[in-house]
C-alpha cells in the first residue's frame, strides 16, 4: 500500500463491507470447524461467532466480531457490535480453550460494543469487564488479530492476547473517529481530523508497542482476499508456534507465558514523573517506568 | 465529622465552574434537584447530601479522602507522575498540554486519580480515588500506572483495596494508551486476586465507559451511592442511536441493583461504616484455616472470581 494514505483512507478501508470478516477467515484458515453457540446465560449473540476447529495442525478455539457483508446481513448481526451475551458467549469459549489446552485466536473487527438499553441492563460494561480479567490469566497461548475496526472496549474485550496483530489498514482506537470529533470538535464531521489525531491506523500502534506486528497488505484486503486471510494465516501461524515453544513443559511454561503476558500490558503507557524521592514516603516504586 | 472537610489543609479544594453548589455568600446551598436552601454548615454535616431530597453532591478527591480515611493517616503514593502528550494531540485549537494545565488549575489536583495508604478507624488499606474535576476523570495512562502501582503495593503489603471511581471513561487525548489501561488494570487485580486480597469498589456518581467496563466491576463487591449515575454508554448516545425512549430511572444506581450488577447501594452518611465492616470480614477471613494459599489459587478451572 502507498505510505501516503491518510488515517481516514485507512478508516473507510477497515470499514469497507467487501472486505474479508471473521466468518472468511474461518472458512479459509480453520478445518473441521464447529460453530458453538449461546452464552448459556441469556441467549446467542449473532454479532459474535465463536467455535472449535483446527488450525494448521493443532486444535483452536476461535472467537471473533461477525459483521455482514450487505445491510441485511449486517441487521442480521448487528454490524458486528456484541451485546452482553456475545461477551458472555466469548467468556464461555476462552474457559473452554484453557480446559482443553487449545489455543485461542480472537479476529477483531468491531465499531463497538453496542449501546442500547437491553446491553446496559444486561451488564455491558461488567460483561467485557470480566473477558479483560479472564483473559490476562487464561493459561493457554492467545493471539489477536485486528482484521478491520478495532472498536474501543467491544474490540479490547476478546484482544487482551499474547500477541497482537493488525492488518496494514486495520484501525484501533478509544473511540470512533466519529465520536471523537462529536466529543471533543462539537461536530461529527470533523471524523478524518479526528483520525489522524487520534493515530489510529496499524504503524501508529506498532509505532507505540502496543501491537506486535503489521501484517501487509500489497493492495488493500477486499481486492486479494484469498491472499489477504492466507498471509493472515501464515503470520498467526508463525506467532503461535513462538508461544507454544514457550509452553512446552507445561506449568513453568504457561507460568511464564502468563508473566509476560502481564508485563506486555504492565509497561503501556506515557507519563512523565518527578524523581524527588522525597515524594515517595514507601520507597522506591517498582521498576516500571515509561517507555 | 462535622470538620471533616476541613481537617487536611492540602486538599481544601473546593468545586469550581457550573456544579459547584455553593451559593456566593456561602450560607446556604441550593439543591439542583429539590431547590430547596440548605445551610452550608448542615450541609456539610450531612457529607454534602441534600437533607430534603437525599440529593448527592458530586465531591472531590480530598473530600472523599477526608470522609473516608482517619484524619492525618492517609499517605500519597506516586503524586509526582503527570500526563505526557504521546498522540501530540490537539483538538479545537487546544493542545492536550494546554487542557492538562488548566484541569490542573481548575481542579488542584495534578491528574485524575490520587493513591495512598490510609486508615480507617485503624485498619490499614490501600485507596484509590478518581477526582471528576481533572477532565471528567477521563482514564489515561497516568491513571492507569498509578492504580496498578497502588494494586502492586496493596499485594505487597497484603492491603485491601477501596477504590472510588467516577468517571466519564478513557481519555481521548492518548487513545491507545487509554484504551489499554482498561486491560492493564484489570491484570494487575486479576493478580491481587491470587494474593486474595479483596477490592470493594465504590461507584460515584457519575461512572460511564471505560471505567465501568474495567477495574471497577470485577471487584469483590460493588457499592454505589444512591441515585448515581452509572453504565456502559452514556444515555444520550443510547438515545440517538435506538431512537428510544429511556425507561424511568435508567442506568441509576437503583438500576443497577434491580438488575442484579451491583451488591449494595450505601447512602453517604453509611458508606464508611460499611466499608469497614467489610474490611474486618476479610481480615478475619485472612486468619481461617479454609482460606486457599495464592498457589492453589492457580488453578485452571477458576472462574474469574478475582
Amino acid at each position: 500500500m502507498p505510505e501516503t494514505l491518510s488515517a481516514w483512507e485507512r478508516v473507510l478501508l477497515a470499514r469497507n463491507p467487501a472486505r474479508p470478516h471473521t466468518q472468511d477467515y474461518v472458512a479459509d484458515l480453520i478445518s473441521g470447524f464447529v460453530e458453538l453457540h449461546g452464552d448459556r446465560r441469556f441467549g446467542d449473540d449473532p454479532a459474535l461467532l465463536g467455535g472449535i476447529g483446527t488450525f494448521r495442525g493443532r486444535a483452536v478455539v476461535v472467537v471473533g466480531h461477525r459483521k455482514g457483508s450487505n445491510t441485511q446481513e449486517n441487521l442480521t448481526h448487528n454490524f458486528g457490535m456484541p451485546r452482553p451475551e456475545g461477551y458472555r458467549k466469548a467468556l464461555r469459549l476462552m474457559q473452554h480453550a484453557e480446559k482443553f489446552g487449545m489455543p485461542l485466536i480472537a479476529f477483531v473487527d468491531t465499531p463497538g460494543a453496542e449501546p442500547g438499553i437491553g446491553s446496559e441492563e444486561r451488564g455491558q460494561a461488567v460483561a467485557i469487564a470480566e473477558n479483560l480479567l479472564a483473559l490476562a490469566s487464561l493459561r493457554v497461548p492467545t493471539v489477536a488479530v485486528v482484521i478491520g475496526e478495532g472498536g474501543s472496549g467491544g474490540a479490547l474485550a476478546i484482544s487482551v492476547a499474547d500477541r497482537i496483530l493488525m492488518l496494514e489498514n486495520a484501525i484501533y482506537a478509544v473511540a470512533s473517529p466519529e465520536a471523537c470529533a462529536a466529543i471533543l470538535w462539537k461536530d461529527a464531521t470533523k471524523a478524518p481530523e479526528a483520525a489522524a489525531t487520534m493515530r489510529v491506523t496499524a504503524a501508529d500502534l506498532y509505532g507505540f508497542g502496543i501491537v506486535d506486528e503489521v501484517i501487509p497488505e500489497p493492495v488493500p484486503a477486499h481486492e486479494q482476499p484469498t491472499q489477504t486471510i492466507q498471509r493472515v494465516g501464515d503470520a498467526i501461524e508463525r506467532h503461535l508456534s513462538e508461544l507454544e515453544a514457550m509452553v512446552q513443559d507445561g506449568d513453568a511454561g504457561l507460568d511464564a507465558l502468563l508473566a509476560a503476558r502481564y508485563q506486555k500490558y504492565r509497561r503501556i503507557g506515557r507519563w512523565v514523573e518527578e524523581t524527588d524521592p522525597t515524594r515517595h514516603p514507601n520507597g522506591p516504586v517498582p521498576s516500571h517506568t515509561a517507555d | 465529622m462535622r470538620e471533616l472537610f476541613r481537617r487536611q489543609p492540602r486538599f481544601t479544594v473546593e468545586p469550581q465552574g457550573e456544579d459547584s453548589p455553593v451559593v456566593p455568600d456561602d450560607l446556604w446551598v441550593k439543591c439542583p434537584r429539590c431547590r430547596e436552601l440548605t445551610y452550608s454548615r448542615e450541609f456539610e454535616r450531612e457529607l454534602r447530601v441534600c437533607p430534603r431530597c437525599n440529593h448527592h453532591f458530586r465531591l472531590t478527591a480530598a473530600q472523599r479522602i477526608a470522609m473516608l480515611t482517619d484524619p492525618g493517616s492517609f499517605v500519597e503514593w506516586d503524586a509526582g507522575l503527570e500526563a505526557a502528550d504521546p498522540l501530540g494531540f490537539a483538538a479545537g485549537g487546544e493542545s492536550y498540554p494546554d487542557k492538562v494545565a488548566t484541569a490542573k488549575r481548575k481542579s488542584g489536583a495534578r491528574e485524575a486519580l490520587i493513591t495512598g495508604s490510609a486508615r480507617l478507624d485503624g485498619r490499614p488499606f490501600a485507596l484509590a480515588v478518581a477526582e471528576f474535576g481533572f477532565m471528567g476523570a477521563s482514564m489515561g495512562s497516568v491513571f492507569g500506572e498509578k492504580l496498578v502501582r497502588a494494586i502492586e503495593r496493596a499485594i505487597e503489603q497484603e492491603l485491601p483495596l477501596v477504590t472510588v471511581s467516577s468517571s466519564g471513561g478513557a481519555r481521548m487525548q492518548e487513545s491507545p494508551f487509554s484504551l489499554m489501561q482498561m486491560a492493564k488494570t484489570t491484570a494487575a487485580l486479576a493478580r491481587l486476586g491470587e494474593a486474595r486480597l479483596p477490592h470493594i469498589a465504590v461507584l460515584v456518581d457519575p461512572c460511564y465507559g471505560g471505567v465501568t467496563a474495567s477495574y471497577t466491576t470485577v471487584a469483590d463487591v460493588i457499592i454505589a451511592e444512591p441515585g448515581a449515575m452509572i453504565g456502559f454508554a452514556g444515555p444520550r448516545v443510547i438515545e440517538q442511536i435506538t431512537r428510544q425512549k429511556l425507561p424511568e430511572g435508567f442506568q441509576t444506581a437503583e438500576f443497577l441493583l434491580e438488575h442484579g450488577m451491583i451488591d449494595l447501594i450505601a447512602p453517604r452518611r453509611t458508606l464508611r461504616a460499611k466499608i469497614a465492616t467489610l474490611l474486618d470480614h476479610y481480615a478475619l477471613a485472612r486468619r481461617q484455616p479454609a482460606r486457599r494459599t495464592a498457589g492453589a489459587a492457580a488453578s485452571a478451572q477458576e472462574a474469574p472470581d478475582a
